[in-house]
């Protein structure tokens, strides 16, 4: 830490890792809608509802365990499987009869759900402000050079490359993720040698729910837990999809770097245009490269 | 061709439809004659961005950005410039045109998906600094209070400016769909190689039609300001767009007068349905699940087809 001060101020250090925690956040969220643009190319407006879902199931069950470090735990482990069981049943459902459709159709498909999802929510917790309960371990911040750094920051930056070696395990190992990589490519040959498409997709569709519960979950005691927190993170978790190109995880992660770094640095350098910077890097990065940084999957 | 039967019949309804609406402030409560002008307001919207989609096949995903900047470019003309109204009127669809020639030439290279999420990302980047720009957009508490001229200043007269203002854009754009810069637009529509084959320059029909569509859209934003005397940052928030998106779905993006039915709908639905819930946003998400699953092409697309199976059983059984 003497080194890293050396080279940089303390206010710059902590700026810094602020933006990797939120990049953390933003890759989980991210990653699972990408997957799903990658294998169902379906641009999931609601993935953001879930995401919000994620934090509002996060509070209940924190609440329902008395809070405190129990109360945290269940959450975070609980809340991402709420909500993957309710994508499984919107997709068995609904989605899975309408993949013929054209994006179009399919993005306001998703957009009416974000708006029922949005509006249920409101019916089951209301409007009020929420908050999950931190667990005594993570409360303390740790004094680097004077700035007391929060332990929680740190523990979700250490998160961020698990869940990316998770995905990269899944998508590259696993034998459901190979033939959903070949989905991606090719659906109806992956149907003629015998394999149930539609049931890959499903599996798909659901892991990458559950991924925008988790991040969810995860900032649930560090934000505000409230509605209409799904409409401005839906749409900065597309720009960094978008920025990595349609369907790539590793993508997924340098854009949600790119994104967190210039959003918690911006604030440094131009306090009241701090949210313009990640768009702004968004679209430049667009303008050189229109179809990403990395190899679409598309 | 599927509406050319019912043109001849529809002709004769649309002046007496004109009509009706010059007549209806008379007997109409002032509330609802706010609620018309707000329909005409969402309706050219809806419209001009059906000029794109319903017409130009383009992915336009952020149409609210020149609508809100429509109404920005007016209402701080006025407030901020301290210029007369009237010069705030041209100066917000100029603006909205112009950015939609900056945003259309860089977007227009890409196509579909990614024209739309390019454009998607470049509005967004707008509404951020519209958001935050506290000290000349007043940020996210927007604009309130714009002056408007005596003439127009009551709720009657804004109605009357914009009705005019609407029927005149409406004149016009049915004019460029029929002209034959409308016809090669739906023909890049249709089929883009071919269009290109024969000679026609996609690229630059394409960003004609943006920026047409763009100024078209600013003009809504202008009537707004008329009509609201005030402009806010979620006039250029990514949900409107899928808002105004629906207008054109659920009217019938394929027909040239649904996405204004669209907005009468919804404008009305939404007032109605408020004054009985608070769950507006559930009943509009139900809405539109409905119509994607069971009535893709829209109410009035809906109604044409079947206007035109009648049709072809009258003919049938004439012939």
């Amino acid at each position: 830490m003497e080194f890293l001060s050396s080279i940089c101020p303390p206010e710059i250090l902590c700026q810094i890792l602020v933006g990797l925690s939120r990049m953390t956040i933003l890759f989980i969220v991210a990653s699972g809608l990408t997957l799903i643009l990658g294998v169902l190319r379906i641009p999931n407006i609601a993935h953001g509802s879930l995401y919000m879902i994620g934090a509002f199931v996060a509070f209940s069950v924190s609440k329902w365990f008395g809070g405190g470090t129990t109360g945290f735990w269940m959450a975070v482990v609980l809340a991402p499987f709420a909500v993957a069981l309710l994508s499984l049943v919107v997709e068995r459902g609904i989605f899975a009869h309408l993949y013929e459709r054209e994006h179009l159709m399919l993005l306001l498909l998703t957009f009416s759900f974000a708006l029922i999802l949005g509006d249920l929510v409101k019916v089951v917790w209301g409007g009020e402000y929420r908050t999950v309960q931190l667990p005594g371990s993570f409360k303390g911040p740790i004094p680097v050079e004077s700035l007391p750094i929060p332990i929680y920051n740190i523990f979700l930056v250490i998160i961020g490359p698990f869940v990316a070696l998770g995905l990269w395990f899944f998508t590259n190992k696993t034998k459901i993720g190979k033939i959903s990589r070949a989905a991606a490519v090719d659906r109806e040959m992956v149907g003629a040698v015998g394999i149930n498409v539609s049931w890959v997709f499903a599996i798909v569709f659901v892991i990458g729910c559950f991924l925008a519960g988790m991040g969810g979950a995860l900032v649930s005691p560090i934000v505000n837990i409230t509605l209409g927190m799904d409409h401005t993170l839906i749409m900065e978790a597309f720009l960094i999809v978008i920025m990595g190109g349609l369907g790539n995880v590793w993508g997924a992660l340098l854009g949600a770097l790119i994104f967190g770094l210039t959003q918690s640095l911006g604030i440094l350098i131009w306090p009241q245009f701090g949210i313009v910077f990640p768009y702004a890097a968004a679209v430049t990065v667009l303008l050189f490269r229109p179809t990403g940084l990395l190899k679409s999957t598309w | 061709m599927a509406t050319l039967n019912i043109r001849g019949k529809e002709s004769w309804l649309v002046p007496i439809l004109f009509i009706l609406l010059l007549v209806f402030p008379l007997v109409l409560t002032r509330f609802y004659t706010y609620l018309l002008a707000l329909i005409f307001v969402s309706g050219l919207a809806a419209m001009s961005l059906n000029l794109v989609l319903g017409y130009g096949g383009i992915y336009q995903f952020h149409h609210a950005v020149f609508y809100g900047v429509g109404a920005y470019g007016a209402a701080l003309t006025i407030t901020k410039l301290g210029y007369s109204p009237w010069i705030g009127f041209l100066v917000g669809p100029l603006l909205a045109a112009f950015i939609s020639l900056v945003m259309g030439a860089i977007c227009v290279r890409l196509s579909k998906l990614y024209f739309g999420m390019l454009q998607i990302s470049l509005g967004s980047l707008v509404w951020a600094i519209v958001y935050r720009w506290y000290s000349f957009t007043g940020g996210d508490d927007g604009i309130h209070g714009v002056s408007m001229p005596d003439l127009i200043g009551s709720t009657t007269g804004s109605y009357y400016f914009t009705l005019l203002v609407t029927a005149a854009c409406l004149i016009a754009m049915y004019l460029i769909v029929k002209s034959p810069f409308g016809s090669a637009l739906q023909g890049i529509r249709d089929n883009p190689v071919r269009s290109e084959a024969v000679g026609v320059n996609v690229k630059l029909h394409q960003l004609v039609a943006l920026v047409i569509a763009g100024f078209f859209a600013g003009v809504a934003g202008v009537l707004f300001i008329v009509v609201d005397n005030s402009a806010f940052p979620d006039m250029l928030f990514w949900t409107l767009s899928l808002e105004i998106l629906i207008m054109c779905l659920l009217g019938g993006w394929l027909t040239f007068l649904g996405p204004m039915l669209g907005a009468a709908m919804m404008v009305a639905l939404r007032t109605f349905a408020s004054t009985f819930t608070e769950y507006w946003t559930l009943i509009q998400g139900i809405i539109l699940m409905l119509v994607i699953i069971f009535l893709p092409e829209g109410v009035l697309g809906y109604v044409n087809a079947k206007f035109k199976q009648l049709g072809n059983l009258a003919s049938g059984g004439k012939a």
